[in-house]
């Protein structure tokens, strides 16, 4: 086709022979296309940037629920909240539960999607079959686990008790806590991931296999010289996205047991939840955002920690 | 190397090894995978199954060591209890969070669309870039942002109003990315400019012609924003009252009593999740495939 009307005109004309009607048609063939990409952005600057960066204001200023902004205050809200023993009791909990649910999940996704990635029987059953806790809503799968997860007489420390195990003490210990919600968080995920993990496993073209035991190659070499190689840019991808949703983790914690306060003692507190008791039960808008702020810089570091790990870790296999 | 050099006994040989290792290339699973798969099958559906056992029990059943494996008769007493639960809100719930999902789905995909269109088929200045901002933006926790968008709604007495919940999803930059990607491989230019050249408009060759194009991978993405605005929580748990929930704002209420029932709390969590199953079990394919088709991009 000679006459494409797609191509921008080369030689400009002059001005004079468009007529008005002509030009409003020009303007509008060039404008049409930002018309139909503006709702993202229009949205994004309403509702994604602006509060993220109107956050950094409020936080600088003494700002309750009701009363409004309160004058500036300087550093003060992070002051405030950076010597609050509560914090970093939150920022230890967030990260301990983002590593016990990211690792193990990681490790389970990449082996069920190389079981997944053979030649199976029925693969839509199997497939289906790891997705379907996906559909199950965060509220709900706390409400669950929760149970699950019981001090007295639940049905995991029932289970634990037949090997001999005495009773954990989930809603009690630290460390027990973040293991049972890290345990929603994987029983949720681990399928999802493996799917993504597994589009990308058939992607990589079966002569690779083929040659790497042709060379002499077990299925663990192949695994670490073929498959984790081949999944690199997907894998990095599922890292930095756990990362982000992870530090984040509130429905999880905050339905644990019934009071949503982050246990007793600040045991499962995370810094989503401590900043939501800061803004909406507190009602100290000042402080939330500062705790939302510093949130930010939290996922900003370990979202870089993660992408510079993960590159040198994948890069290592392929040598 | 002429393949005249080898005797057929020795190319015979040949072979058979080829086939081998192309079999083990292949990985046919043995019964380590399986039972692996079926370990994972097991322990994805078991708190399901147990959450059943409980809601079709009575008030004992979720602390019971000797639990039987077979349902009660208890479910659909304990799913009333729950539903009727005046605290609850559950219809009205269930009415929000359908009008709030159908609404999001509808929206993110025809702005997704609409966008993904101009930026496969239309040419304009600055189209790289800006795809590629927006690809960065699934990158920012915007989530951090709920106190200035709590102000804002409260600017706009938009509290406990199911606006506040469905305008902020309107689109998003993993809509507008995967119909961008859909659409520059399965919609042929060719299409676009005989539309031009018969004298179509722009938002017509798009309604007309880019739309129904975009129906498999326009599904895909109403069927994973439905999933995710269903079970969405933290943001209508700020800005939305007990008296006007969405359902897992609603389920959050059901543990919210110093004395609770729990097989009346998990029978109504397992009631709220029917609707999403009904969706795994009728759409389940397809959202395995997206997933899928996600990844590679």
């Amino acid at each position: 086709m000679t006459t494409s009307t797609a191509a921008p005109p080369r030689r400009p004309r002059p001005r004079a022979q468009l007529t008005s009607a002509q030009r409003f048609a020009n303007f509008s063939y060039r404008a049409t296309p930002y018309v139909y990409i503006s709702p993202f952005f229009i949205l994004f600057a309403i509702v994604g940037l602006f509060p993220l960066v109107y956050t950094a204001y409020v936080s600088l200023h003494e700002w309750s629920l009701i009363g409004g902004d309160g004058g500036f205050v300087g550093l003060d809200n992070y002051a405030s909240v950076l010597g609050d023993k509560k914090f970093w009791i939150a920022l230890r909990n967030s990260l301990s539960i983002f590593l016990l649910s990211s690792v193990p999940q990681l490790i389970f996704a990449l082996l069920i999607a190389s079981a997944l990635d053979t030649n199976l029987r029925g693969k839509t059953f199997w497939r289906m079959g790891v997705l379907l806790p996906y559909v199950v809503a965060p509220v709900a799968v706390a409400l669950i686990f929760g149970q699950l997860f019981a001090d007295q007489f639940g049905a995991i420390n029932n289970f634990l008790s037949i090997f001999g195990i005495p009773p954990v003490r989930w809603h009690v210990d630290p460390l027990s806590s973040h293991v049972a919600i890290a345990t929603m968080v994987n029983f949720r995920w681990t399928g999802y991931n493996s799917l993504v993990l597994l589009a990308a496993m058939q992607a990589i073209p079966r002569d690779y296999y083929e040659a790497a035991v042709i060379d002499g190659a077990g299925r663990i070499r192949q695994f670490l010289s073929v498959t984790i190689p081949g999944i690199r840019p997907t894998l990095i991808f599922v890292i930095i996205t756990s990362t982000i949703g992870g530090l984040q983790i509130f429905d999880e914690p905050r339905l644990y047991d019934q009071f949503g306060q982050g246990g007793s003692d600040s045991q499962w507190l995370t810094l989503t939840l401590y900043l939501y008791n800061i803004g909406w039960d507190r009602f100290d808008f000042g402080k939330a955002s500062a705790v939302a702020w510093l949130l930010f810089l939290v996922i900003a570091v370990f979202g870089l920690i993660n992408l510079m790990l993960s590159r040198r870790i994948s890069t290592e296999g392929t040598k | 190397m002429s393949a005249a050099s080898y005797s057929p006994a020795q190319l015979a040989r040949f072979r058979r090894r080829r086939m081998r290792n192309l079999a083990i290339a292949q990985r046919r699973p043995g019964w380590v995978g399986y039972g692996f798969l079926g370990l994972v099958l097991l322990l994805s559906i078991l708190p399901l199954y147990w959450s059943f056992l409980v809601a079709s029990g009575d008030s004992t059943s979720a602390r019971d060591p000797n639990l039987s494996w077979f349902p009660g008769g208890h479910f659909l007493e304990n799913a009333i209890s729950a539903i009727s639960n005046p605290a609850v809100n559950f219809w009205k719930a269930l009415g929000n969070s359908i009008l709030v999902s159908v609404t999001v789905s509808a929206s993110v995909v025809f702005f997704s669309t609409l966008a993904g269109y101009a930026f496969a088929k239309l040419k304009f200045k600055g189209r790289g870039p800006l795809l590629v901002f927006i690809i960065a933006t699934v990158a920012v926790p915007t989530q951090l942002g709920v106190v200035p968008l709590y102000l804002l709604m409260a600017q706009y007495g938009w509290i406990d109003t199911m606006q506040a919940v469905i305008v902020p999803a309107l689109v998003n930059a993993f809509g507008v990315f995967w119909m961008t990607q859909y659409l520059s491989q399965a919609l042929p230019d060719e299409i676009i400019e005989a539309a031009r050249v018969d004298g179509a408009s722009s938002f017509r060759s798009f309604w007309s012609i880019a739309l129904p194009i975009a129906r498999p991978a326009a599904t895909m993405l109403a069927l994973f924003t439905f999933v995710a605005s269903w079970t969405n929580f933290f943001w209508p748990f700020i800005v939305l009252s007990p008296q006007n929930p969405t359902l897992p704002v609603a389920l959050s209420l059901l543990q919210a009593n110093y004395f609770v029932d729990y097989s009346i709390v998990l029978a109504g969590t397992l009631v709220a999740t029917v609707p999403l199953l009904i969706l795994f079990v009728v759409a389940g394919k397809q959202l395995v495939s997206g997933i899928m088709q996600g990844a590679i991009k």
